[in-house]
């Protein structure tokens, strides 16, 4: 060990692994993981929300899993909840819809309103 | 780096390693890689949680699940619905984590809530055998700044200012230690950890070596710094086998990266740490005796002065600091010593963790800020004394400390109140007695340890613990009288004040404290001959009451076949037979057997 940089460089970079055990997180990312959900695609689409999130060091943020949400039709649905914000529920997600969703709604607040499941109601 | 996106953490603390927590830890992986998911889920190794009454304990993240007692038969369906589908396994969680229908988090639990976590920061959360993973938590950060920004004395001076003392029984100010040793020139001056942890129920520091042990080696390498001393030495029981390991894999880690070794940070520093393991001897973790030991030869103490800081291991100046102490250091170097003062009480700042045993419900390790009630911690935190007993008293310190009865369960815990109170703080253990606990046989308990452990090199302790033990033996079998009463003060407090280390001095503690607080139960063993809290077999009858319906259920298990009756008549125990061993009373099916 040569400097406190150093020191401090793999800090950062071992830390993102650890982001994961810290349960405060206040926006969270559920995906619906039931066999409607894993059949209809929602396993990519959980993996690439953790990418996403990481990559960009989204560290408010919790990815988790959840079960049926009931509206198999739908899947993969995506629900992202915020405090002081209302529920914004995303349907029929896939990769590069992940994509988005990240950029505008987990990074500058904007839900993408053309994949929410108001929008095709 | 890969990135999971579930981490099951696995305890592997001692406590939940007997209860085969290697064997869940390995399922898990087995059935994760049967389902495809080893490159989303990782399992990882922890230290201890402390919830030990709950355990094999295992967390699952980001959600912070909290599985308690789990059973291997449990793992696949935990894979197969959490990790895989995301749904929770409500039925295995820890019953508290479901109340009022919410889910809860670990950290969310009464058990955890009113904790802080200081020394046990790291405990619970990281894998100990992995380096990074201690630095992800600002591991090794102390010890740069400290050799990069700081001078020793600026070192010593953050440490003494925290007022920090020592975790390991005195509770002397580990920054005026310190001071002490830096000053004196010497070719070689040593480090060393007090790992030889000996009273009965403490655990709380093969918790912290098996849980961060980089925590203290860091903090080693800090005193090193402070006091001028390139060797470091932990001395610790070589029947803790799993935080001895966990030390080694820490030690070959920070060697190769730089952290230990040569010229650490550039600031031409060298720090090296070896281990050094001790055979178990009670003594032993008496500062002088603990390096007589290292040195290799038999662990006897020494008189002091001269103290370790002047004249130490090998003659060397040595500074000995406890696990728990050090702990708390690389904290208080990136915190600073006004951090850690905001918590615990004003002469005993920071937390102290304490391990619960005994009569309580939530046996485990709790961290809790100095200044903390007894009551939270016995009853909020530990859940109070199992099938609705009564408290009775605690016993802190253990073989040298002393009792406190329920009518000061509001004292305020830090090292004065306790050493007030005729107790101390010792290293931590808090062994919880309720109704059913007879107290002089508690005295007579640890009495007969420290009688065990005495090293034999000086009278008062070799020939005087000896000699209160069989007066307390005699009370316990109803053979004293009540000068003997007076002959056991009097010689309790010869013995404290001439031994000469430590162990001698403080033996008698748990004597004198009983005497104390429960001088009415030694009276009763000796002027009535009965024992109020109904343990002291010898001074027990067992009698049959009229509640007897003559099935003969007792006379069948009776071994020495001293209970006589007809069928359908009361039965009448020979108490000249009688051998007192129980098993009648645990045969009768209408509670007709009574012990007094």
């Amino acid at each position: 060990m040569k400097s406190l940089d150093e020191l401090k460089k793999i800090r950062d970079e071992a830390k993102k692994n650890l982001e994961l055990r810290d349960s405060e997180k206040t926006t969270r990312v559920v995906v619906g993981m039931a066999t409607c959900g894993i059949s209809a695609g929602a396993r990519p689409v959980l993996q690439s929300f953790i990418e996403e999130v990481q990559k960009r060091h989204l560290n408010e943020v919790q990815v988790v899993q959840t079960g049926c949400i009931g509206m198999c039709t739908y899947e993969p649905i995506v629900e992202i909840t915020s405090p002081d914000k209302e529920k914004v529920t995303y349907i029929h997600m896939d990769v590069d819809k992940v994509k988005r969703v990240v950029a505008e709604h987990l990074v500058h607040g904007r839900a993408v309103k053309e994949y929410t499941i108001g929008y095709i109601k | 780096m890969a990135i999971y996106r579930s981490h099951v953490l696995v305890c592997g603390g001692t406590g939940c390693a007997s209860s085969k927590s290697d064997l869940i830890k390995k399922r898990f992986e087995e059935k994760i890689k049967e389902m495809n998911l080893d490159k989303e889920v990782q399992v990882i190794s922890t230290g201890c949680f402390g919830l030990c009454e709950e355990g094999p304990i295992v967390v699952v993240y980001p959600e912070g699940s909290f599985y308690s007692k789990m059973q291997i038969n449990r793992v696949d369906r935990i894979v197969e619905e959490h990790l895989y589908k995301g749904r929770i396994v409500r039925e295995f969680l820890y019953e508290e984590s479901i109340a009022d229908q919410k889910l809860k988090s670990l950290n969310q639990i009464d058990f955890y809530s009113k904790q802080k976590r200081v020394a046990l920061r790291n405990c619970g959360l990281i894998n100990p055998e992995n380096i990074e993973e201690y630095i992800a938590r600002d591991g090794y950060l102390a010890l740069g700044r400290a050799l990069t920004e700081m001078t020793p004395e600026e070192v010593i001076k953050v440490v003494k200012d925290s007022n920090l003392r020592g975790r390991g029984g005195g509770g002397f100010p580990t920054g005026a230690k310190w001071s002490f040793a830096a000053p004196n020139k010497a070719d070689q001056k040593y480090i060393i950890c007090n790992a030889d942890e000996g009273d009965p129920g403490a655990f709380m520091d093969r918790s912290v070596l098996e849980g961060d042990p980089h925590a203290v080696l860091e903090a080693m390498a800090i005193a090193g710094y402070a006091i001028g001393a390139s060797k470091g030495f932990v001395y610790v029981r070589a029947e803790y086998p799993i935080a001895v390991k966990r030390l080694e894999i820490a030690i070959g880690q920070a060697k190769t990266m730089g952290l230990l070794g040569k010229n650490i940070f550039e600031s031409g520093f060298d720090f090296d740490v070896e281990i050094r393991l001790g055979a178990g001897a009670f003594v032993c973790g008496e500062e002088t005796a603990l390096m007589a030991s290292i040195e290799g030869k038999r662990g006897m103490s020494r008189n002091k002065p001269p103290f370790p800081a002047v004249s130490g291991l090998f003659g060397k100046p040595t500074i000995i600091n406890n696990v728990e102490t050090l702990a708390n250091i690389p904290q208080i170097i990136i915190n600073g010593a006004k951090w850690f003062k905001s918590f615990g009480s004003e002469k005993s700042p920071g937390t102290k963790v304490f391990a619960l045993g005994g009569k309580i419900n939530n046996t485990g390790l709790v961290e809790i800020p100095m200044g903390t009630s007894l009551r939270e911690v016995i009853y909020d935190i530990g859940g109070g004394c199992p099938n609705g007993k009564a408290f009775k008293a605690v016993q802190t310190g253990g073989p040298s400390g002393g009792c406190i009865t329920a009518d000061y369960i509001d004292t305020k815990i830090d090292f004065d109140t306790l050493t007030d109170l005729g107790s101390m703080m010792g290293s931590g253990g808090m062994i919880v007695m309720d109704e059913d606990n007879c107290m002089v046989d508690i005295a007579r308990f640890f009495l007969e340890f420290t009688v065990e452990e005495s090293c034999g090199k000086c009278t008062p302790c070799r020939e005087g613990t000896k000699r209160m033990l069989e007066i307390l033996e005699d009370i316990t079998q109803g053979k004293a009288v009540m000068s003997d009463l007076d002959k056991l003060e009097k010689l309790a407090n010869n013995i404290r004040s001439t031994s000469l280390c430590g162990l001698g001095q403080t033996a008698p503690n748990p004597v004198l404290s009983t005497l104390r607080y429960f001088r009415d139960e030694y009276e009763a063993h000796v002027l009535d001959k009965r024992c109020p809290a109904g343990t002291c077999s010898a001074l027990l009858n067992y009698s049959i009451t009229d509640n007897c319906r003559g099935c003969t259920k007792c006379v069948r298990q009776c071994p020495v076949g001293c209970i006589t009756g007809k069928v359908k008549e009361l039965h009448v125990i020979d108490q000249e037979k009688c051998i007192k061993c129980g098993a009648c009373m645990e045969a009768c099916p209408f509670d007709a057997i009574v012990k007094k």
